[in-house]
């Protein structure tokens, strides 16, 4: 009935990575093997029972060495959010304590924070965590602060070494933990991994299948489980292991670490062709952060005068994928705690507009982006009609 | 045409969405998302997204959730806060209709390129010189003209009710031939945003200081109380703490300055006019007799109505202040427009 979402070409256009990639080819390939010929539960003796457990062994290996931290440091969980909640919720629940993030979490931290009477510090107008507040917030009753690695809707990159030298500074009981989730395609998170306790990660970010995620425990960091059971992930996380999605994350952050520094360079360049086209077409579209402080990948705008909602849905008509940066489980574009933490005026963010490159990305895919979106908010900025039928 | 579908996730709206496609429109389904706090009942739940979605998929046709809760808020809970601390008695459904379901629709409609938008509304259109006249919906029982009364020609020009000429039992048997989830779904009865548990009496408590007030009879004799004097309303019989008194006695006003609310018998509450406010046309304005309808489902009365009062034929029970008091032309099958009782 519908076109497949993703065409290798042009239109129509994925600008939605952010949201999710498309899978690489190679993590699909490896991944078949345990889709269909070996069905073994990894904890078993058998013969296909080892050969699922040396997969996810060295799936663990190739994490480990991707992010630069031990194999023993790395449990599989079953999502990104999972890996946060974790995180928050492991951490506190051990250890007692305060938690502390920024205002501009994804809601897997920010609603564990709240779950867990913890506290949020402001954020500047791009985003990052305002270090002085942090400062003014950190004693010792905090056990925990997560501040993310790269923010999901704006982009912004935090500067993961002055706030790590604020945190042990004021607060060296606390577990400094980051979501990196959206980071890994685009920053070097083996040095992010360096300089905190614990990350998160997941699958489907990076070019690997969804139902996938990873929490970073570094040293001898131990955290309350949150799901019980079989003792897997040594008793970290319950539950049999999916061994296929394990090898096709493991094979997507190998690729992305490989190919870091070539991705962000094209990309890079998409996106600023796709930004400064925007800019020179559509009157009243701003660039929410500078290119400075984000993702190469990142090209999130506010466009004057429009809905978020109304111009989803015409650029959705004429095959552009995009969103607006945050939306609620209904389906429904909600506003974004995000922009408001970052003081733009609703105004200003009732335009917001989430463009987001990946791998896949390709010029052809930039330009139909540009060829649509002028024509679409001019339709949408023309007055309403009197009647007609 | 291309039609925009408001699908609430009830039977009605499904079927409606079933009839356009069926007739060969190009359709969208959109349920709108209004209320954003926690409800229990009603309309706009998660739950109710999720049926929606699934019809539309069954139909084949896409969806879409609009997210409309700062508009909700600002023209339906708001203002139905506010009248309640003024111990006036809204009709948030008539507003929400009036900005959210059909203003704001129509609007985001009409931008997206929308030739028209369809609800499930029992109610039905006909064309009527250069306009359109709004007329009750086939299924007396379910009629639901009362609550779109005021829908001008501006919106009316582009607006289809597909269920409007069928019975609620032709609607629900309509959908279990689609097989649709939705066919055996009973109807919404209470306000959305007000939850099953804890009432109005807890919505508004959250909001408004709520107040004891005296009850007193015609002559000022305390005759008893209410813990909160916000929700009570004109016509109102229970809940006075009357004691047992020999004839019964309704709420014929409410002073919330004074905290006092005001009893007598049932000729006490019989008014010969009422006067509206924010009176709104389907048309041009009307004066001389009309038939009058003062609730959803009430029964109509005679009256002739000018220079913005209703004058009852029959001496008539008060109408709660803010309840919206709709007209019909004297046959009582077209709507004529109506305003708010003051």
């Amino acid at each position: 009935m519908r076109e497949p979402i993703i065409e290798p070409n042009g239109a129509p256009a994925y600008v939605d990575h952010a949201a999710s990639t498309p899978m690489r080819p190679e993590v699909f390939e490896a991944m078949v093997p345990f889709l269909r010929a070996n069905m073994a539960n990894p904890t078993g003796s058998h013969t296909p029972a080892r050969e699922a457990r040396r997969a996810i062994d060295e799936a663990r290996d190739v994490v480990a060495e991707a992010l630069g931290v031990l194999p023993g440091e790395v449990v599989f969980v079953g999502t990104g959010t999972e890996a946060d909640n974790l995180a928050v919720l492991g951490v506190v629940r051990r250890r007692g304590g305060v938690a502390v993030c920024s205002a501009v979490e994804h809601h897997a931290v920010l609603h564990s924070v709240e779950h867990v009477g913890g506290r949020t510090v402001a954020v500047d107008r791009y985003g990052r965590i305002d270090l002085d507040r942090l400062a003014s917030a950190l004693d010792d009753s905090v056990s925990l602060v997560s501040v993310m690695a790269v923010n999901n809707e704006v982009g912004t990159i935090t500067p993961m070494a002055e706030l790590a030298e604020v945190v042990r500074r004021l607060a060296p009981g606390a577990v400094l933990h980051t979501d990196a989730i959206q980071a890994h395609s685009w920053v070097d998170t083996a040095a992010t991994a360096h300089l905190v306790d614990a990350m998160s990660l997941s699958g489907h970010k990076v070019g690997g299948p969804k139902g996938i995620g990873a929490l970073i425990l570094r040293g001898a960091l131990v955290v309350e489980p949150l799901v019980f059971g079989g003792g897997q992930e040594r008793d970290r996380r319950s539950g049999t292991h999916d061994v296929a999605g394990i090898v096709g994350f493991a094979e997507a952050l190998r690729l992305s670490t490989m190919e870091r520094a070539d991705t962000v360079a094209r990309v890079g360049a998409l996106r600023d062709r796709l930004v400064d086209g925007l800019r020179a077409t559509v009157p009243g579209l701003s660039e929410t952060v500078p290119r400075d402080f984000k993702v190469a990948a990142n090209a999130h705008v506010c466009v004057d005068g429009v809905e978020s909602e109304a111009l989803l849905f015409l650029l959705d008509r004429a095959g552009v994928y995009a969103s607006a940066g945050s939306s609620c489980s209904s389906g429904a574009v909600s506003g974004s705690h995000v922009l408001e933490g970052m003081g733009l005026a609703p105004s200003v963010a009732a335009g917001a507009l989430r463009l987001t490159l990946g791998w896949s990305s390709t010029q052809a895919e930039v330009d139909h982006v540009l060829a649509v979106v002028p024509e679409v908010v001019s339709q949408l900025r023309r007055p309403v009609t009197a009647g007609r039928r | 045409m291309k039609v925009l579908s408001a699908m609430s996730g009830g039977v009605d709206s499904s079927v409606a969405t079933a009839l356009l496609v069926e007739q060969g429109h190009e359709v969208v389904g959109v349920t709108m998302k209004l209320w954003g706090g926690e409800s229990d009942s009603g309309c706009c739940s998660v739950a109710d997204v999720d049926d929606a979605r699934r019809v539309a998929q069954q139909l084949g046709v896409d969806h879409l959730v609009f997210n409309f809760t700062d508009d909700f808020n600002r023209h339906v809970v708001d203002p139905y806060v506010a009248a309640h601390a003024e111990g006036v008695t809204p009709n948030p459904c008539v507003e929400c209709n009036r900005h959210l379901k059909f203003d704001r629709f129509a609007r985001r409609a009409e931008l997206l390129g929308f030739d028209a938008i369809a609800t499930g509304h029992h109610c039905a259109l006909a064309p009527s010189g250069t306009g359109w006249q709004l007329r009750r919906g086939a299924d007396r029982a379910k009629d639901q003209s009362y609550v779109v009364h005021m829908l001008g020609q501006w919106v009316l020009a582009r607006t289809v009710f597909p269920v409007g000429s069928m019975t609620k039992a032709e609607v629900r048997a309509h959908a279990a031939r689609l097989g649709l989830r939705t066919a055996g779904k009973p109807d919404s009865q209470d306000v959305c945003f007000i939850s099953a548990t804890g009432g109005r009496e807890a919505f508004l408590g959250d909001r408004i200081p709520l107040r004891p007030a005296r009850v007193v009879d015609a002559e000022g004799h305390t005759v008893g109380g209410v813990a909160a004097i916000e929700l009570v309303t004109v016509g109102q019989r229970r809940g006075l703490s009357l004691g047992g008194a020999a004839e019964r006695r309704y709420v014929t006003s409410v002073d919330v300055a004074s905290g006092t609310v005001t009893v007598g018998g049932v000729d006490d509450l019989l008014v010969d006019a009422t006067e509206l406010r924010a009176l709104a046309w389907v048309n041009e304005p009307v004066a001389g007799p009309v038939m009058v309808q003062i609730s959803a489902h009430g029964r109509p009365a005679a009256a002739r109505f000018e220079a913005g009062i209703v004058r009852w034929s029959e001496p008539h029970p008060r109408v709660a202040p803010g309840q919206s008091v709709v007209l019909y032309d004297p046959s009582d099958t077209v709507v004529l427009g109506g305003g708010i009782a003051c």
